[in-house]
């Protein structure tokens, strides 16, 4: 019995007439987390983890929505749906299907490893796991966050003592938190683009602990542009934005992408750390195994990869066809799959 | 080794010349001498033998990671380097804080000994190695290992870096270094330490200078109006203008040093050169060109092409592609400077020379000085009708010097001025078809473009349009062929040509008409077409269209051109110098 089946509008759970993250209109959808390939507007009705209210309100503005906390669980249609954190953003879950016995985890993004911003990953014990699989390779090892964040920390003072600005290109919802939860702010000042300062706000208000921030134009004393650490969305790469830093600055990428050379050539940019908020691939048999689900379904990122490596372990895996992408960190992926393939 | 992994990992990282300086220079002024000299040592080209075959690399990192074969080559195939997949398919080592050894206890302990283990002996060393290394020295222990280094530094930079870090010029660094990177070299602290101390006596020469060293390069400027404006042609001295490598030949302390214009010291590169020159007098300087030379006449810049920045310069190359000095000036002999002298009397003095060394400067019975030809012509009339040649001579035009100048530095016309009077260049429309954003001032514009021509004309202007559409579509190449539409062939790149606001114009049309990324480049639907100009035309098989064209620049955005009237292939083609033609 399938709880989960791929439509051109998204996955679909025909027992409860509903949807997971679909990518066209619908009437009714779960959400698992706000980033825009998961979250689209033009929906009927919304449901997300309460935590992840703010957010994609923030994103998606006046929406009908209903939220349950984590944990708590609500019948349709004859379907159980609960929602488990996934560890991904502020919000994010796994949703956990149960009909006549049967039970179902479409799991969105996740990440295993702990985040400041957001509640752990949750295992659940289910029939058929629904995985992501981005980073899909043995090749993607994470380091803990307080490694990374050390990193962070020297690049940013030793800048500073240079009386240069630190520039950190990373998502405005997810990894922008999610640095400046971790960096020692004593080093000096946060700068943030105004795309990632409405997502500080929604974490904030939600109980998330982020150092002071502030945007340019609250910048009154231009001097911070020589000692602070600004995070801006990648697209301000090269933008005008950019230009307060004059020329002296230096810039980094935050993504785990960061993780291959070629990646970071790409970005063009002084340094790359190595945080992702998808499970790297430890992660990923972890989590996989944790569920003690016989059968594995891989959407977005190595899939054929994926499913070859369960099925000789031993699982019964398949993949879905999804149009999820992931933060546009897809570009970086379609790049890697051009380049290998050239 | 870990102080070395951070220096590489900021020169892999960075595009800025003076980043990878700085970091260098850090590196040098903190690092143990030892390890410094190794860091020297690779950073500019050396390779000791390799250690351990690639292939024992690869069962290796298969046997510990545990890996299918399948998966470990899907994992290469994301990552397209063998040192860098093992480094990260490995799980994270449990000791890789414990080794704080530098780079030279890791060759002299664990890598040069591997090369004489026992095979199953080596397997265990590498394994252990790898169990006290984090991911990125890893990497380097596997390139190390494997002899694969490489990195975006040349030697210049770390001549450079270590010129900052001694407080000497970078010519007397790169006269020191000479050797240093040899394969058979294995570098001490002693030798670093040679290569930054002070200066010594016997580095100087008799005129007071340092021994081996190249004297400013004199540089041509463009003559932009009618050469009848310089007066009587009977004062110039008129030369051929050779597209080669612009060189000193240094003869000093019974060695030949070869210098660039970019006073690079570039001996190493043409040994050739240095055996010719052995027996030339003490103290002799002359100014010439590098050139490949087949028959009576100069090849290709893409001849030379292929001799240059090579580690080894092997005797295929050597023999394949013969080099020659071709003298233009006398700059000193017997250790006087000759640079104040007019220009008449050092070109006599250049032509004794020559006459007096050529035939001892032969090797495998082929001169390799030679003398550049001063033409005669009665009129700048004349003159012009001879220009006409250039291309077929395989040469850029005329030089134009005046018989009284003297031999000035750089640029600068105090001492009289030389002319560089070049042929018009050869021109072809084109079409933009990928873009990448320029550096510096230039960084939020796409200024750097793809050129291709049409393989075969397209039949008429709805022919090239759905082409267009096809590319706009995002149909594979192969596709667009399969039915019968012509291809769009990639020649040439070029950045300059245009003004501002042109540059600006263009890149709106870019932004517009983007249809794929790959990483910084942009794929544009074929909607510009330029006239494009080039000083030379050769084969090469490093290009898709199998021709390289050399100095490539915009002449301008020809609006007026549809799409179906840019060139084609064949147009390129007839362009090629006879030889080249197929």
């Amino acid at each position: 019995m399938d709880l989960v089946v791929s439509r051109p509008q998204g996955l679909y759970c025909p027992q409860g007439d509903f949807y997971i993250d679909p990518w066209r209109k619908v009437d009714r959808a779960i959400i698992t987390h706000a980033h825009a390939d998961h979250a689209r507007v033009g929906h009927n009705h919304y449901l997300c983890a309460a935590p992840g209210e703010g957010v994609l309100r923030t994103r998606l503005g006046n929406i009908a929505l209903d939220t349950m906390p984590y944990g708590a669980s609500t019948v349709h249609n004859g379907v159980k749906i609960s929602l488990h954190p996934a560890g991904h953003v502020l919000g994010s879950c796994q949703i956990r299907l149960e009909y006549q016995g049967e039970v179902w985890v479409a799991s969105g993004d996740y990440k295993v490893a702990p985040d400041l911003t957001c509640e752990a990953f949750e295992p659940v014990k289910c029939h058929t796991f629904i995985t992501e699989s981005t980073f899909g390779l043995p090749i993607y090892r994470w380091r803990s966050d307080a490694e990374i964040y050390a990193e962070i920390n020297a690049w940013w003072a030793a800048n500073a003592a240079q009386g240069k600005a630190s520039v950190l290109y990373g998502y405005s919802f997810g990894k922008a938190q999610r640095i400046l939860a971790g960096v020692d702010s004593s080093i000096g000042p946060v700068v943030c683009h105004s795309a990632c300062e409405g997502l500080n706000k929604a974490y904030r208000d939600a109980g998330v602990k982020l150092p002071d921030t502030f945007t340019v134009s609250e910048v009154l004393d231009k001097s911070i542009y020589k000692t602070c650490l600004a995070i801006a969305p990648p697209a301000a790469q090269g933008a005008a934005w950019m230009k307060r830093f004059g020329n002296a600055y230096s810039d980094a990428f935050a993504s785990g992408w960061m993780q291959l050379r070629g990646g970071r050539r790409r970005r063009n940019v002084d340094r790359g750390f190595v945080m992702s908020d998808h499970a790297d691939w430890p992660g990923l048999m972890r989590a996989i195994g944790a569920t003690g689900a016989e059968q594995v379904i891989v959407t977005h990122g190595y899939v054929q990869i994926m499913v070859r490596w369960l099925q000789e372990q031993g699982l019964n895996a398949r993949a879905f066809q999804t149009e999820y992408g992931g933060e546009g960190e897809g570009e970086a992926e379609q790049a890697t799959v051009q380049e290998s393939s050239a | 080794m870990k102080r070395f992994a951070s220096l590489f990992a900021e020169l892999d990282g960075s595009t800025s010349t003076l980043h990878k300086v700085q970091a260098l220079r850090a590196y040098f002024e903190t690092a143990p001498a030892e390890d410094a000299a190794w860091a020297v040592y690779f950073l500019s080209g050396g390779k000791p033998k390799r250690t351990v075959p690639t292939r024992t690399l690869r069962e290796v990192a298969l046997q510990v990671s545990g890996l299918p074969v399948w998966l470990f080559e899907e994992s290469y195939q994301a990552v397209g380097d063998l040192a860098e997949t093992i480094a990260h398919v490995l799980p994270i080592a449990a000791n890789e804080n414990h080794s704080n050894q530098g780079l030279a206890w890791w060759m002299h302990h664990r890598i040069l000994p591997l090369r004489s283990m026992p095979d199953e002996e080596r397997i265990q060393a590498v394994q252990s190695c790898w169990n006290e290394l984090n991911a990125a020295e890893r990497f380097l222990f596997v390139k190390l290992v494997g002899g694969g280094f490489r990195v975006g530094v040349s030697k210049l930079l770390v001549t450079r870096a270590l010129a900052q870090v001694s407080g000497l010029d970078e010519k007397a660094i790169a006269t020191r270094m000479m050797g240093f990177a040899d394969a058979s070299n294995q570098p001490t602290a002693e030798q670093f330490h040679e290569l930054v101390q002070a200066e010594t006596e016997c580095e100087a020469d008799s005129s007071g200078g340092r021994l081996g060293q190249p004297l400013p390069f004199f540089l041509a400027h463009p003559l932009q109006e009618d050469p009848a404006a310089l007066g009587d042609v009977a004062h110039w001295q008129v030369e051929w203008k050779y597209d080669g490598i612009r060189a000193q030949v240094v003869k000093d302390a019974g060695q030949v040093w070869v210098w660039s214009r970019g006073e690079e010291l570039v001996s190493e590169q043409f040994p050739e050169l240095q055996e010719a020159f052995a027996h030339w007098p003490e103290g002799s300087i002359l100014d010439g060109e590098i050139l490949v030379w087949q028959g009576d006449a100069p090849a290709g810049f893409n001849a030379l092409q292929g001799r240059l920045n090579r580690k080894v310069v092997g005797k295929k190359l050597m023999a394949d592609s013969p080099v020659v000095f071709l003298a233009y000036d006398l700059l000193r002999v017997g250790g006087n400077n000759l640079v104040m002298q007019p220009q008449r009397l050092r070109r006599k003095q250049l032509e004794e020379f020559h006459a007096a060394h050529r035939t001892l400067s032969a090797v495998n019975g082929m001169p390799r000085l030679l003398l550049s030809q001063s033409v005669q012509a009665a009129s700048w009339e004349a003159l012009k009708l001879l220009r006409e040649q250039s291309r077929e001579r395989g040469v850029e035009g005329f030089m134009l010097k005046h018989l009284d100048s003297r031999y000035g530095v750089g640029r600068t016309k105090a001492d009289g001025v030389w002319w560089k009077w070049k042929v018009d260049p050869m021109t072809v429309d084109c079409v933009l078809v990928y873009a990448q954003r320029g550096h510096g001032r230039r960084a939020s514009l796409y200024t750097d473009y793809t050129f291709a021509v049409w393989e075969t004309p397209p039949r008429s202007a709805a022919h090239a349009q759905e082409v267009a559409q096809a590319i706009a579509n995002g149909e594979k190449v192969e596709d667009t062929v399969a039915r019968g539409l012509p291809r769009l062939v990639p020649f040439a790149k070029a950045y300059s040509g245009l003004t501002d606001e042109e540059f600006r114009e263009v890149d709106r049309v870019i932004r517009k008409h983007t249809v794929d990324k790959f990483g910084p480049v942009r794929t544009v639907v074929p909607v510009l077409v330029f006239e494009l100009g080039f000083e030379a035309i050769s084969r090469s098989n490093r290009h898709k269209s199998g021709v390289a064209v050399r100095f490539p620049r915009m002449l301008r955005i020809r609006h007026d051109k549809p799409l179906h009237e840019a060139d084609h292939l064949a147009v390129l083609e007839a362009l090629l110098p006879v030889e080249n033609a197929v």
